[in-house]
């Protein structure tokens, strides 16, 4: 049996919703940061596989942008993550239900 | 070949993705998600994209991951740190179902466009997925959001200064 891109955009799908379901459900915000990697990955997985099935390298370009928005996005969650900790001692999320700093 | 290899590092990938949410300790999380990265490289590999391939290796599953792991080990987290209460059960099951059926109607939309392409075509396309072949579609095609993707990380670096300096004071 041939691979098809199907296939790589099922594992896509599956891997975009077990991010999505980590960034709802974990209380932790390191690990929802990582959720959100994780969604971005599935994303640039559909875009490499379709790259391939329509010829196109316009997929690969796409990646290579995304990969930049989640470098930038994971430097400013991190600073961000820090400066929480700091402020208030724990990562957990909820507690950031207040807009007063 | 391909089909043992392609379920191998499938099943990898999602193992990880699985174990990434379900961890407590964040330094586990984090080399899980590397485990997931490196699959996912690999089938990249698979689908022609060398270039593409180096990247993610080179800087997701690099550098993101070292910023990842350099900041969990910065914040000196003790191991009380990481119990929160969690979720209620239904709280979760009703975060999934929603998820679930957002994507699964997006899914069910592309499978009805009858999106059942041949990848067979393009196995012989010349520079396909090569340094050569990205750089060319990158510097002549798309100059300029490459030149626009440097605007972002100028306002990213200016945005961490910013925010760790607030901190400082």
């Amino acid at each position: 049996m041939n691979i098809s891109i199907e296939h790589y955009l099922v594992l896509s799908a599956v891997l975009f919703v077990i991010g999505a379901y980590g960034v709802i459900v974990r209380k932790n915000l390191i690990i929802v940061l990582m959720s959100l990697e994780l969604m971005l990955n599935s994303a640039n997985l559909a875009f490499v596989a379709f790259s391939r099935a329509l010829g196109d390298m316009t997929g690969h370009v796409f990646m290579i942008m995304s990969i930049t928005v989640a470098a930038a996005e994971v430097a400013v969650g991190l600073a961000l993550l820090v400066s929480i900790y700091s402020h208030r001692e724990s990562l957990d999320i909820d507690i950031l239900k207040l807009l007063k700093g | 070949m391909e089909t043992v290899v392609f379920y191998v590092f499938a099943a990898l990938a999602l193992a990880g993705a699985l174990m990434v949410i379900s961890f407590k300790n964040p330094v586990s999380s984090a080399l899980s998600l590397v485990l997931t990265l490196f699959s996912t490289a690999v089938l990249f590999v698979l689908l022609l994209a060398h270039f593409v391939a180096v990247i993610q290796i080179l800087v997701y599953a690099g550098a993101i991951m070292i910023l990842f792991l350099f900041t969990v080990m910065f914040l000196n987290l003790k191991p009380e740190s990481f119990k929160f209460e969690s979720k209620h059960l239904g709280f979760k099951v009703s975060a999934l179902l929603v998820i679930l059926l957002f994507v699964g109607y997006f899914a069910s939309l592309g499978f009805k466009k009858g999106l059942f392409l041949s990848n067979a075509s393009v196995s012989e396309m010349e520079g396909f997925g090569t340094v050569q072949g990205v750089g060319t579609t990158l510097f002549v095609d798309y100059l300029l959001p490459f030149e626009l993707t440097s605007i972002l990380i100028l306002v990213a670096i200016i945005g961490v200064v910013i925010i760790a300096k607030k901190r400082a004071n």
